[in-house]
């Protein structure tokens, strides 16, 4: 199925005229959040869809425009078609249901989703830090992120050994120059 | 050894010396490493243990225990939900230990500075002895790092250690800043 056909078709299930764009591997619907898990099981259930596989499930951080956008990579082995699935949330409270139910795998992106991005993951089983330490403070693929000086202690930060000295106090490069001097 | 009399006497060979350099002698031969592998470093790791380089024949053998380790490697990149994992294997280790930071990612953090998740050098965690350049260092650099831990023990005036009258290293991570 062609994704222009995917993409009909998932529209009439879902009743609703829906956002897209892509073409070949690339293609994407925009759901409103509110119906992502909808649209999911649309997708993996839907007559001649058959997605059967989560690729991967990730984010983009757009805070000009305070959204973040929540992308989910199918793909069908049956039907040997792909297709992305993406939605936007509101940066201040982002919130998004599980796709657990659908593809068990995507818990385990959801939790990464979570700890990085800091997207709430309603219903999910088991949300706990994935990649990075229990304690760990803050969402750092956000791009406001600001590192901790200390984790635990540990400085954060490590002087460069071969920092520029000041000007004046180092050595002088005596080297030729490029472009080169004139005599 | 110079400072070593060896007599002979009437119920066999007597050799007269240091205490110290009999103990550092024997400590030294016996320099059993911990099986202990963060990152790609490790590979090198094994194949230093292997039979090509075979550190064995310097009496240097892995041990999957830190109870029966007496060298860390820190082989490999340490990101900081690790940090705390290597502590508790470097506390369970009997004294006296050694550590060698072993290429760029354990001297420095390496490629991953400014990074969110890898410790910017494993001496921010443990006390470390010798650092290896490299990425990963050959088998021979950390044969040869293994070589300066003997060479260090060989100086070590051991007795004086073991009767607490030499301070052990500076601790970087003492127990009153790091979190249960």
């Amino acid at each position: 199925m062609n994704p222009t056909e995917i993409q009909e078709r998932l529209g009439q299930r879902l009743g609703a005229s829906l956002e897209c764009g892509g073409a070949g591997a690339d293609a994407f619907v925009i759901v409103p959040a509110e119906r992502w898990l909808e649209a999911a099981r649309a997708l993996r259930e839907g007559e001649g869809l058959d997605f059967d596989y989560l690729r991967s499930l990730t984010a983009v951080d757009r805070p000009a425009e305070g959204k973040i956008d929540v992308a989910a990579h199918l793909f069908s082995y049956k039907r040997r078609h792909a297709l992305t699935l993406k939605t936007r949330l509101d940066r201040a409270a982002p919130r998004i249901a599980s796709l657990g139910a659908v593809w068990p795998a995507a818990h385990w992106h959801e939790r990464e989703l979570w700890e990085m991005f800091g997207v709430a993951i309603e219903n999910h089983p088991d949300l706990r830090h994935l990649l990075l330490p229990e304690d760990w403070p803050g969402h750092p693929l956000r791009k406001d992120y600001a590192m901790p000086e200390r984790y635990q202690g540990i400085p954060t930060r490590r002087p460069a050994p071969l920092a520029e000295p000041a000007a004046g106090t180092g050595p002088t490069n005596t080297g030729p120059k490029n472009p080169p001097e004139a005599p | 050894m110079s400072d070593v009399l060896v007599e002979r006497g009437p119920e066999g060979t007597v050799a007269v010396g240091a205490i110290d350099r009999m103990l550092n002698l024997c400590r030294e031969h016996s320099l059993w490493y911990l099986l202990f592998g963060t990152a790609c470093c490790a590979i090198e790791l094994m194949q230093t243990g292997g039979p090509r380089t075979d550190a064995d024949r310097f009496g240097m053998v892995f041990r999957s225990t830190p109870r029966q380790a007496d060298v860390m490697i820190l082989a490999g990149t340490i990101s900081y939900k690790m940090a705390s994992r290597i502590r508790r294997l470097y506390d369970q280790m009997a004294d006296y230990k050694y550590v060698i930071s072993m290429g760029s990612c354990a001297n420095t953090g390496g490629l991953f500075k400014d990074s969110y998740a890898v410790v910017q050098g494993g001496d921010l965690i443990v006390p470390v002895d010798v650092y290896l350049p490299g990425c990963p260092p050959r088998p021979e650099s950390l044969l040869e790092g293994l070589m300066l831990i003997q060479q260090k023990i060989e100086r070590e005036p051991w007795l004086s250690r073991v009767r607490g009258k030499i301070p052990p290293p500076k601790d970087p991570w003492p127990e009153g800043s790091r979190c249960p």
